[in-house]
């Protein structure tokens, strides 16, 4: 790695720092209190923005699959995976933080009136796929090709699952639950979207770091078969 | 503290949680790199020597 | 063009006579599918609503699909006949859309069985319910046959395939439940005609990358 990449690493790095304590210490003492939920309310601050950083991650690891399939440049094939594998670690801490949420503002862990909690549920699965895809086809380009085209499915799936999603709780749940629709105060917002920034430059830098430890270990293989 | 305050605590733990695993994770990965590198600078220098 | 359609049809045809000679697919779809249903009405409390039994159809259907789509590239993998279909000098798009309408003319054989079956058990059929089943096997065999495609070339193959096949079908079974027992079927009808277009456009550009070695 050279200089300049590891000083945008830093860079990154302090800047989650600074953006996630700010964005969080907005929502605690800046933002007011939710007239509806009350204090629960602050899970909002870190749910959402996880969320949308694991549509980000899933977003980058399609572009990444596609570009790889575009111009059959390999590196694309570790790029992709490492995306995807941050959005598979942020989209299960959205079923968490999600489940929380349901707990405390409807008493129960699970609800599935609950749109968004149920669509992740669905990427979580179809993405925990993509690594026993990986794990259980020998490395090469046809792991490569198959694992983007595997990605690719995934970003079509997304919009596809939401409208389903979405038109099943119009008819098969009569009741629906939806933390969606309120218009947020201005304090509110200006608090979620510093911590989304934060969560986004958070994702960058952990992608950095996996990708960075992805490749020192391909090349250690490539070295030890070059030595023994 | 109310139950409200509870999860809402349990949520932010879970987050940071999260990342010091992530963090654990890589310096055991850290860990093993160096071992490695060590091995093969060996393997390097008596493949030279030999 | 026509060049293109021939090769389909030759392929598409290959599989058919090559299922009519074995027949090692089809019986156990169908033998599957009937079983299924048996096990299905033991399986509901008596009584149970209509919606319950249609959702346990919509099973029924997902898994005989999936049992077919183990199959589908099995002849090919025993003779390592699908590098010379490959290497052939055709479209290899056309080797994907030959697999998948005979992968849906397998399904809806078994589907002919299966819906008069549930028919004779449970309760009557709406044209809803036939209308989302024959949307439902189009969208199936173009996704199933990719991913049997990249499951035949990993060394999990029949582990593989469920796992993969399941959460990508979740939108068929939600549109196909939803026009069978929802109060306006017709949305549920288009959103399955969406699917459809999206993924079989999808299946169509991208298959050429998951068989070239």
């Amino acid at each position: 790695m050279s200089t300049s990449l590891r000083n945008r690493s830093a860079a990154l790095a302090a800047a989650a720092a600074g953006l996630l304590v700010g964005g969080i210490a907005l929502a605690f003492y800046y933002a007011p209190e939710d007239a509806d939920q009350g204090f629960s309310q602050k899970i909002f601050y870190i749910h959402v923005p996880i969320a949308l950083t694991a549509y980000a991650c899933f977003g980058v690891g399609a572009w990444k699959a596609l570009r790889l399939l575009w111009t059959r440049e390999r590196r694309y094939d570790l790029e992709s995976y490492t995306a995807i594998h941050m959005g598979v670690i942020f989209g299960l801490l959205t079923l968490v933080t999600g489940s929380i949420w349901a707990k405390v503002s409807w008493g129960h862990w699970w609800t599935w009136g609950e749109r968004q909690l149920v669509l992740f549920l669905i990427l979580f699965l179809f993405y925990s796929s993509y690594f026993m895809l990986r794990y259980s086809t020998d490395p090469g380009p046809r792991r490569e090709r198959n694992s983007a085209v595997y990605a690719l499915f995934g970003v079509v799936l997304i919009p596809v699952s939401f409208l389903a999603v979405r038109i099943a709780g119009t008819i098969l749940h009569p009741t629906i639950f939806t933390h969606e629709g309120a218009d947020l105060p201005g304090s509110m917002l200006l608090a979620v979207t510093v911590c989304l920034a934060g969560m986004l430059a958070l994702v960058a830098t952990l992608y950095r770091v996996e990708l960075a430890g992805k490749r020192i270990d391909a090349r250690l293989r490539e070295l030890r078969e070059l030595l023994t | 503290m109310t139950t409200g305050e509870k999860y809402v605590t349990a949520a932010y733990l879970v987050l940071l949680g999260t990342l010091l695993v992530y963090l654990l994770i890589i310096a055991l990965k850290v860990g093993r790199l160096e071992q490695e590198l060590t091995d093969l600078a060996r393997a390097a220098k008596e493949k030279q020597g030999g | 063009m026509s060049d293109y359609a021939a090769d389909v049809a030759a392929l598409a045809r290959k599989d058919l006579l090559l299922e009519l000679r074995s027949r090692d697919t089809l019986p156990a779809m169908l033998l599957f599918v009937v079983s299924a249903l048996t096990v299905f009405h033991f399986a509901l409390p008596a009584g149970s609503s209509a919606r319950a039994e249609t959702g346990l159809l919509w099973i029924a259907i997902v898994f005989t699909a999936l049992l077919g789509l183990t199959r589908a590239f099995a002849a090919e993998r025993e003779h390592g006949a699908l590098d010379g279909l490959v290497l052939a000098p055709s479209d290899r798009s056309a080797i994907w859309l030959g697999k998948t309408i005979g992968v849906t003319a397998f399904l809806v054989l078994a589907e002919l069985v299966a819906l008069p079956a549930f028919a004779l058990f449970f309760h009557s059929l709406s044209w809803e319910l036939v209308a989302a089943v024959a949307l439902a096997d189009v969208g199936i065999a173009a996704i199933g046959t990719v991913l049997a495609a990249m499951a035949a070339a990993s060394r999990a193959r029949e582990l593989l395939l469920p796992l993969m096949f399941l959460p990508l079908v979740i939108p068929v079974v939600i549109g196909g439940v939803g026009a069978s027992v929802a109060v306006n079927p017709g949305s549920f009808l288009a959103f399955l005609a969406l699917y459809d277009a999206v993924f079989v456009i999808l299946c169509w550009a991208s298959f050429e990358y998951v068989v070239t070695e």
